[in-house]
């Protein structure tokens, strides 16, 4: 009997940011060969990142970014695996999954490999429930439903915007939490995946994550980071602020949960905490922002809400530091690349 | 004739029984000490508390008694790493079945170290069979009519609700309350789960209601908030209730549950996560447990459907209860949890009976929800008693026009505020 072809092969691409090289493809090699990957090289665009035989892909360094964007490549961060997001604009296809160079196979309770990458698209394929708690959590998954007391008319759920992936092995924790816990590892394996509440913020990691484009992408820019900045590791987590209000005031919904990849490197903390320094503090104010920020009803599309957000983070947010200001210019310069590049579509 | 018993060995009889509230026996006449001390001894309710009581007062007689004894302190406590909040719990259990012995005894292990609060079933007749050995307190009907006299007209403690007289009679910090059909869940080793030490642990380790951790339970072993979580809410606030959860037959509503007759729950998720402030949630009564200090009045009996049944597919009371809760933990900035514990619940009733009977509750859903979800209470409101007419009054307000039942819960709840007042002034 012949397998079922790949789901979504030809309306996913795969985006890795790498500046070393691409061996840990290898190891996901029965799952993401049928897919096309979007390789976004950092950091010296003269070096040549190998990529293992057999893949399709697309691959752009510096030098390529600058070309296809001009003047507007100076919102696309450099020595950061922020500028990831870049792969996100040039790519033709609905959904995105994107993943670090440092992240594996994990394997599951019953000693199976998990194919991460299919559980991010049963996940962005089937409905979020942001407007009520299930307590089962995922109602739509084998085996589960909405419990008693849930109303029906909230059981159709909303259209899944973006599918948050967790991390066995190396946490995804900040500097601090680094340095007086070295050894935590995460070996709890959570069997659930949930929608994020309406209202609710939450901290988005980069590391394993998929999304609708077509839903939210232009909300996807992960920030100023890197080089010349003042602040670093804080790409993903300003991604997430935004999508999640965007997503709130659109009505899509978030998911967090499964599936787990195996993340093998902990970066050193000494060298994170410098590049986190500035956020640790800006995120006291940065947080109440988010939670209070909100979109006007003309907001109908994400270009529109992300531009009106861009205003607001530049009049709240400026007079804690000039960094903000040009965040919020480098949003809006975001915003027209990812308009010239995905034009909207002939009638 | 027997001779009747004097005052002062009433007296004794009663410092025995209430030793947690003495602090302090210098006052207390030396013969008087002695007897007490004896008696202490033959009830074997000498602890180390006590013993430092008696020897705090400092009298000759009391120590040399001691001494000759040969009691002695211990002076490297022999004490578990965690704190075990012996006698700051009560497990109330409302009894819907006359036999409770096969419930208590699979629970016994996890049980007996704490007291319990059995409330029988007004409804439900003869006496109930109770297995020997608990430390507990049995309230039945005629119990309750004595208590809540002549309010019993507005308050029904029948059925499920009955547990909430339990709650009512309670002095403790901790209750946990467990439906009478569940026992104790297996984990993958196939060992019995102590859902009560993971009630408690619930409560007393602080919840995170206004940031998501994507891990889940930051207090718990093996995990912490993660990168992007802000320094400043990282303390977290109170849990003023832990919402476990059940395997085997989940709580499913009847349409789903007749529709789907296999559909059991198997998924064992090993998490414990706070659900966000302003998110409304079905709390299930099943298997749950508060901090009666904080939130004690906002557990109440006061949304009856109908056809209100024995079955928990033919109630919604505790759907109620568990949204007033919610707002005001949400207003008072305490947090709610849920996930851990699991217990298994074992089948009982027949869906497709109950849908049958009993769609009320699903319908009146729809109108429930979207009121909990826009509720907001005033500053003034810094109690649960407070909010909870506040609720009241609002809910008069708004849903009263829409149904009878509504109306009634109004009612109810500000009669069970009086209620609670009236009793905790005594």
């Amino acid at each position: 009997m012949a397998t079922a072809a790949p789901p979504l092969k030809d309306e996913l691409d795969i985006v890795i940011p790498t500046i070393r090289n691409l061996d840990f493809l290898e190891m996901w090699r029965p799952f993401f060969e049928p897919y096309h990957l979007i390789i976004v090289q950092d950091g010296d665009p003269t070096k040549t990142i190998k990529v293992p035989e057999g893949f399709d892909y697309e691959l752009y360094n510096r030098n390529d970014i600058n070309k296809i964007l001009g003047p507007k490549s100076s919102c696309i961060s450099f020595k950061d695996s922020a500028c990831r997001c870049f792969g996100y604009m040039v790519s033709k296809k609905k959904y995105i999954f994107t993943i670090d160079d440092d992240c594996f196979v994990a394997k599951d309770p019953s000693g199976q490999q998990i194919n991460a990458l299919q559980q991010h698209i049963k996940n962005l394929l089937c409905p979020s429930t942001p407007l009520f708690f299930n307590t089962l959590y995922d109602p739509f998954r084998e085996g589960a439903d909405f419990v008693r007391g849930y109303p029906f008319s909230l059981r159709e759920g909303v259209p899944t915007a973006v599918s948050h992936g967790l991390w066995m092995n190396i946490p995804d924790y900040d500097a601090p939490t680094q340095l007086v816990k070295p050894l935590e590892r995460n070996t709890r394996y959570v069997d659930a995946v949930l929608t994020i509440p309406k209202g609710t913020l939450f901290p988005m990691c980069g590391m394993n994550l998929a999304f609708d484009r077509d839903l939210i992408g232009p909300a996807m820019y992960f920030g100023l980071m890197g080089d010349g900045q003042p602040i670093g590791r804080y790409d993903d987590m300003w991604a997430g602020w935004c999508i999640k209000v965007i997503c709130d005031h659109l009505g899509l919904g978030v998911k967090t949960g499964l599936p787990y990849i195996w993340h093998s490197k902990a970066s050193n903390p000494f060298v994170n905490l410098k590049k986190e320094y500035n956020g640790i503090f800006w995120q006291e104010e940065i947080i109440p922002f988010f939670q209070s920020a909100t979109l006007s009803k003309d907001s109908t599309s994400v270009q529109k809400c992300y531009i009106e957000l861009a205003k607001q983070v530049r009049e709240k947010l400026g007079k804690i530091d000039p960094y903000f200001v040009k965040l919020a210019d480098a949003m809006e310069t975001w915003i027209q690349a990812w308009d010239e590049l995905n034009p909207p579509k002939a009638n | 004739m027997r001779n009747p018993p004097t005052l002062l060995s009433l007296t004794i009889d009663s410092a025995l029984i209430n030793f947690s509230t003495i602090s302090d026996l210098s006052f207390v006449p030396e013969h008087i000490l002695l007897e007490l001390f004896v008696r202490t001894l033959k009830a074997g309710k000498l602890n180390e508390k006590i013993l430092k009581l008696f020897v705090a007062t400092g009298k000759e007689e009391i120590l040399s008694v001691i001494e000759s004894l040969n009691i002695q302190h211990i002076l490297v406590p022999v004490l578990p790493t965690r704190k075990l909040f012996h006698d700051e719990v009560d497990i109330v259990i409302g009894a819907l079945q006359p036999d409770l012995t096969s419930f208590m005894e699979q629970w016994r292990p996890f049980f007996s170290r704490f007291h319990l609060i059995i409330v029988q079933d007004p409804d439900l007749k003869g006496e109930l069979k109770i297995p020997e050995g608990f430390n507990l307190n049995l309230y039945t009907k005629s119990d309750i009519d004595k208590v809540v006299g002549s309010s019993s007209n507005a308050i029904s403690f029948s059925g499920y609700s009955c547990r909430y007289f339990g709650y009512l009679m309670s002095r403790n910090k901790y209750i946990i309350s467990i439906d009478d059909d569940c026992i104790p869940a297996k984990n993958s080793n196939g060992e019995p789960i102590d859902a009560i030490s993971q009630h408690i642990i619930n409560l007393t380790t602080p919840a995170t209601p206004f940031f998501f951790n994507t891990l889940y339970d930051p207090f718990c072993e093996g995990a912490d908030f993660v990168r992007g979580y802000p320094f400043s809410l990282r303390s977290g606030v109170e849990c003023g209730l832990s919402c476990g959860l059940w395997l085997n037959l989940a709580d499913y509503d009847a349409p789903t549950q007749s529709l789907k007759p296999d559909l059991k729950n198997s998924r064992y998720v090993d998490a414990v996560l706070t659900v966000p402030a302003r998110t409304m949630l079905p709390v299930s009564g099943i298997n749950i447990s508060f901090n009666n200090e904080l939130v004690g009045p906002a557990l109440l009996p006061a949304f009856r459907l109908a056809k209100e049944g024995k079955v928990r597919w033919e109630t919604v009371e505790d759907i109620w209860t568990g949204m007033c809760v919610k707002v005001v933990c949400d207003h008072l900035r305490l947090g709610v949890k849920s996930g851990l514990p699991y217990v298994w619940r074992q089948e009982r009733g027949n869906a497709v009976e109950s849908l049958k009977k009993e769609w009320e509750g699903v319908k009146l859903m729809e109108d429930v929800v979207p009121f909990f979800q826009s509720v907001r209470l005033s500053e003034s409101a810094v109690t649960a008693e407070d909010c909870v007419v506040e609720i009241a009054s609002s809910v008069k307000e708004h849903l009263g026009p829409l149904n009878p039942t509504f109306a009634h819960a109004a009612e109810t709840m500000v009669e069970w505020i009086k209620l609670w007042k009236r009793l905790r002034a005594n």
